[in-house]
């Protein structure tokens, strides 16, 4: 629906569990809008479909989930390399191979390094409700046309799947750049343009990846999304995202009741990373507690952005059945750290 | 004084980058021409593919979506979905088309996508040096079949033009050659034939190009040229496979 909302009126993708619900609606609701919508012979298909759509300078997008984002890696690499925008969907499960179709947080690796070949990021959203679903799928489309490069929304199975209420915001009103660069056929008087990512020329490829480093550079800068709860006096603040979140949000609200001086730190962009939040906080706080359906990637990045000597403490649960964590359980981690560092 | 012979429009006054003897140069001017022909160059697509053909865009004035390798009828599927009153091509050779892309191609074909597909045959990987592709000849001796094509493992040369023509969702599937005046002439209609289908949205177009790589295949281009006429066109016959218009 928020693609929709977003202009969005191409889809291409194959069945993947737990992503299914989104090609099924588009599948219904494109036709009638007079879009497109293609059930690809593959993941590699899909994508390369996207790309195709992207680069005619139309707002497309593709979803899945773990396996079939690793085929979509090669895609997502040309695409990066072509400075293409487009959308990514991808509903994390377990894994590594078919792993299982539980919520997971493993692919976090996968998502904000770049995932393909050649050195490359792309921009990465994480929602922790329905609500942000749809607000941050609608961003994906923007800061994809105005930053060209591709865009994720990266949820994981219990997010993808949830059920709960929410707001159809209306698309907010961005100043979106015009593509001069898309590939509509050459009017007479146009230039030619092309949509490549080979540079043989010399010193062409060292002046493509410093370019786009100026422009990672500048996403950081400027569109660092996270939220912060009851952080002002917080001894120990914990950190996660997507669906951990939401469970660690409740675990701090008990560890409150409790008299205990805990907060929440939530990235809302896993890239850009917001590296000054954990920076500014960590000059405040005690330790850091980093919760995740992993065995620990995240932590990776808070690691690199605190101050120096702060501790940062890890509980992770990695993917699979029964391995969603429980506010109890996290309370009683919030407990253990919170007496040594406080 | 009358000019007879000039560059097609759809082609840029530059020099290629194609080996001596290469029939890469005819073909891109025969697709070129046939562009001129339906007066499509400012609305045509064209997506390149990985190997000798990915510098399309140095040499079409057309605008062009590099694709990676075997990707391209997908993309080119994304690209006139999005953009239908478009012309949308793609120019891949064999490796491309038939090995790592066989996966698209097919059901870019099966859907029935109104895109003109020209497939450069020339039974060897030419950008990466001669190595063994999906369409060398039994017997014949690569970079990486030095004992020649054993089709008792290396299975048979697909030929794509026929396997293409069983597909409903195909309009048109055909096999042309350049190596002689009269085949160029031949393959000049067949080519003008495949994109006015798309003109007319009749749907999927195919048309294989067997061509020769002088390099690779260690001969003089005149031997080059030769080797299409004795061994190339008896294993892949000429013709028109599939023509929705004789259904």
């Amino acid at each position: 629906m928020a693609a929709l909302e977003a202009g969005c009126r191409y889809y291409f993708g194959y069945p993947i569990t737990p992503q299914s619900d989104i090609p099924e609606y588009l599948s219904r609701e494109l036709p009638r809008l007079g879009g497109e919508f293609i059930q690809a012979e593959s993941e590699i298909g899909a994508i390369n479909m996207l790309l195709g759509a992207s680069a005619t300078g139309v707002r497309a997008m593709t979803s899945s989930s773990g396996p079939g984002i690793s085929l979509k890696q090669e895609g997502i690499s040309y695409m990066a390399g072509s400075e293409l925008p487009g959308v990514i969907v991808d509903i994390m499960r377990a894994g590594p191979g078919l792993g299982g179709i539980d919520a997971s947080q493993a692919d976090y690796f996968q998502a904000t390094r770049g995932g393909g070949h050649g050195g490359y990021r792309i921009i990465v959203l994480a929602p922790s409700s329905v609500q942000e679903m749809y607000d941050l799928t609608m961003l994906a489309f923007d800061l994809s046309d105005i930053y060209r490069m591709p865009a994720m929304v990266l949820a994981d199975s219990v997010i993808g799947q949830m059920k709960e209420s929410f707001t159809c915001n209306p698309r907010p009103k961005v100043a979106l750049p015009d593509k001069p660069w898309a590939v509509r056929g050459r009017a007479e008087g146009e230039p030619q343009n092309i949509v490549k990512s080979l540079y043989l020329g010399d010193g062409e490829m060292e002046a493509f990846h410093w370019k786009m480093h100026a422009r990672y550079q500048e996403l950081a800068d400027n569109e660092c999304r996270w939220e912060e709860t009851d952080t002002d006096d917080a001894e120990l603040v914990v950190t996660a995202f997507g669906s951990t979140a939401r469970i660690a949000m409740t675990a701090v609200a008990m560890a409150r009741s409790e008299g205990i001086k805990a907060g929440l730190l939530r990235p809302v962009t896993l890239f850009p990373f917001p590296k000054k939040a954990y920076a500014a906080l960590s000059e405040r706080c005690k330790c850091f507690l980093d919760v995740e359906l992993s065995t620990g990637q995240m932590i990776d990045d808070v690691r690199l952005s605190v101050a120096r000597d702060t501790e940062v403490h890890f509980y992770g649960r990695p993917p699979g059945a029964g391995s969603l964590p429980t506010p109890e359980e996290l309370l009683l981690q919030i407990k253990k750290h919170y007496r040594t560092c406080a | 004084m009358k000019n007879v012979f000039a560059r097609p429009d759809s082609l840029k006054d530059v020099q290629t980058h194609f080996c001596p003897g290469c029939h890469h140069g005819s073909v891109h001017r025969l697709v070129a021409e046939a562009l001129d022909e339906h007066d499509l160059r400012s609305r045509t697509i064209g997506v390149a593919s990985v190997g000798c053909s990915v510098f399309l865009y140095g040499y079409f004035d057309v605008d062009v979506i590099e694709s990676p390798h075997g990707r391209a009828p997908a993309v080119a599927t994304g690209a006139k979905r999005a953009r239908p009153d478009r012309i949308v091509f793609t120019y891949q050779g064999d490796g491309d088309l038939a090995a790592i892309g066989t996966s698209e191609i097919i059901h870019a074909a099966n859907r029935g996508e109104d895109i003109t597909v020209i497939f450069v045959n020339n039974t060897t990987y030419g950008m990466t040096g001669g190595q063994m592709a999906p369409t060398t000849l039994p017997g014949q001796k690569t970079s990486t079949s030095p004992y020649g094509r054993d089709t008792s493992k290396d299975g048979a040369p697909f030929r794509m033009a026929e396997l293409l023509s069983h597909l409903d969702g195909v309009a048109y599937s055909a096999r042309v050659a350049v190596n002689s005046p009269r085949n160029v002439l031949q393959a000049k209609k067949i080519i003008s034939t495949a994109f006015r289908y798309q003109v007319e949205k009749k749907g999927f177009a195919f048309i294989e190009v067997l061509a020769s790589c002088p390099t690779n295949w260690g001969m003089k281009p005149l031997e080059a040229n030769q080797r299409v006429a004795d061994e190339m066109i008896p294993y892949f016959p000429l013709g028109v496979y599939r023509n929705t218009a004789n259904l």
